[in-house]
């Protein structure tokens, strides 16, 4: 009797405070980014065409792709800097081996291999050598821009072979009125946030992030699962940098610069700890909308695009002062 | 029979000699203090035992059978429990999930593997019952109180009914009403036939719950008699080398 009661108010109290903290970061970025839109609706006239919310749910897709691979790097108490980098070594790879007359998938398949390449040459270093996070993903960030370099010529690569059209076809065709980059994003999306909450790999994630060393300790392949989640992130951004090619219709060296940033913030708005052990797959969705809302709002209003960045980055504070009040408020 | 015996553990980290020729003999059900000063070798001994480092010498063996740990999982399968002295949990998540961290149970469905969460919750649940702690699975360990992390931490040792539960320093940060609460526990488990290693610097916890009192001085074991034989100060006395051996 007494335990069934207890059972039910345990779960009534959980129910309430528990979902409504899990979900209060997203809940409110995701506020924002709907008032936002809103507001340009009322506003302009050109923010709410069909052209314009294309090409809004196309731009944030490629980011909310990457935040999805960063948000698990953040999570596991890491962070990967080399993913803008990733993007552009697997466009050069996969858009030179189709110029070479090999078909898009294969070529598809040998970027992706190039990419998580880097990704758990990543994940080796930090987790068998011990080797700084920061500081690893920050030497394969030249590194990896510059295999680029060294591959393209630093040439610009516009012609794709003989799967040319179906190239073009899946990072900048749609399919239902829909761009293609937005379904990548979904099902990426489903499956991360379904893996976090349910199988093992997620929650190990979790656990490394919360206190690696107890993970050691409960027996979790902590080195193994961290290389993973570095290739993993890797092949997030190898499947943007494959969709923004076919998007663009051409590669040039310059693709995917300084994009971690904007990943980076996307997770961190979306409610990822940079402290580690938080994280979640939609917020990361969530907050790559947010940022590109506001990236595309300033664009419509005719705001100096030099501004561009300063409202992001207080989009990161806000996201980053908003936790830390919730977190002061539930501890006293 | 014994339940652990080891017989001329040596373990070195370079030219440091940590632990140098120390044999046990445990039976079942029994309580073993552990006792010495710090860098005397306890946490190297039991980290040896519970699989973390390999000795650089010496035979462990379990209900007479010699065994060889590769890592923590071989230990526990082979029935070795380890309460650590940080208690190693993971405060970002549910005490539910702390119980089962590193052996969450699954169930199938439509044909994938996935974390049983409701079995989890149902048998913490009992666990922390039976250690009649008001801890509840679904809270956060962030915001526990130490002896709920306490609770646990020693569920998690209880799941997979263990033969030999170590525990280092349980007693050491938690109020004195959970100290009793976990000397309790620790009769219980022996009442259960499981034997306890218990490394403690609390003389009077010690002498309360051990059958036996072992002691390290700098990494050689400098005396092992039964509780009721020996005293506190002649316990303090091995520990600090005042007593040379017993």
């Amino acid at each position: 009797m007494s335990s069934s009661i207890e059972s039910i108010i345990d779960q009534s109290e959980h129910r309430n405070i528990l979902s409504r903290i899990m979900n209060v970061q997203i809940f409110w970025v995701f506020l924002a980014a709907v008032l936002a839109c809103v507001a340009l609706s009322l506003y302009t006239d050109t923010f709410a065409t069909d052209r314009n919310l294309f090409n809004v749910a196309r731009n944030f897709a490629f980011v909310g792709i990457m935040a999805i691979g960063m948000t698990a790097v953040i999570a596991s108490g890491g962070i990967d800097l080399s993913v803008g980098s990733i993007v552009v070594l697997t466009a050069v790879v996969v858009s030179t081996f189709m110029a070479d007359g090999y078909s898009f998938w294969l070529s598809a398949i040998i970027g992706l291999g190039a990419a998580m390449l880097v990704g758990a040459f990543n994940g080796i270093l930090i987790a068998y050598a011990g080797m700084p996070a920061f500081v690893v993903t920050l030497g394969s960030l030249s590194i990896a821009r510059s295999l680029a370099l060294v591959v393209s010529d630093n040439k610009m690569i516009w012609e794709f072979g003989p799967d040319n059209d179906l190239f073009l076809w899946i990072g900048g065709g749609s399919t239902f009125g829909l761009p293609h980059p937005l379904y990548a994003l979904t099902v990426i999306a489903i499956i991360a946030a379904l893996m976090s909450r349910w199988s093992r790999w997620g929650q190990y994630t979790f656990a490394i992030g919360g206190n690696e060393h107890a993970a050691v300790l409960t027996g979790i392949p902590v080195k193994r699962l961290k290389v993973g989640i570095y290739m993993f992130s890797a092949l997030t951004a190898g499947i943007a940098g494959i969709l923004m090619a076919g998007w663009l219709g051409s590669v040039t060296t310059n693709l995917g610069q300084s994009m971690e940033l904007t990943v980076i913030a996307a997770a961190v708005i979306g409610g990822a700890n940079l402290a580690g052990g938080e994280g979640n797959a939609l917020g990361a969705v969530v907050g790559a909308l947010l940022i590109e809302v506001i990236r595309n709002s300033l664009v419509l209003l005719h705001i100096d695009p030099f501004w561009q960045n300063t409202f992001v980055g207080s989009a990161i504070i806000i996201a980053v002062a908003f936790d830390r009040f919730r977190r002061m408020r539930t501890s006293s | 029979m014994s339940r652990l015996k080891l017989t001329g553990i040596a373990k070195e980290f370079g030219a440091i000699h940590a632990l140098d020729d120390v044999s046990l003999d445990i039976k079942p059900g029994e309580v073993l203090g552990l006792m010495g000063d710090n860098g005397a070798g306890k946490s190297t001994l039991v980290k040896i035992v519970a699989g973390n480092f390999a000795p650089t010498r010496g035979e462990i063996r379990i209900d007479d059978e010699p065994v060889h740990f590769h890592n923590p999982r071989d230990a526990q399968l082979a029935g070795i429990e380890v309460v650590y002295q940080d208690l190693a949990l993971c405060d970002n998540m549910t005490a539910a999930s702390n119980v089962y961290l590193g052996r969450e149970p699954r169930r199938r469905v439509l044909g994938v593997n996935v974390i049983d969460y409701a079995q989890m919750r149902a048998r913490s649940s009992e666990l922390f019952a039976q250690l009649k702690s008001e801890t509840r699975p679904r809270d956060l360990v962030r915001r526990m109180s130490g002896g709920q992390r306490q609770a646990v931490a020693i569920a998690r040792t209880l799941l997979s009914k263990p033969k030999i539960v170590l525990m280092d320093e349980p007693t050491a940060a938690i109020s004195v009403r959970q100290v009793a609460e976990v000397l309790d526990l620790i009769r219980r488990l022996r009442d259960q036939g499981i034997s306890v290693v218990l490394i403690s610097h609390r003389m009077p916890d010690v002498f309360s719950v051990c059958d036996r009192i072992a002691v390290l001085r700098r990494g050689t074991l400098v005396a092992s008699k039964n509780t009721h034989a020996s005293s506190p100060e002649e316990v303090t006395g091995l520990i600090t080398g005042a007593i040379e051996a017993a």
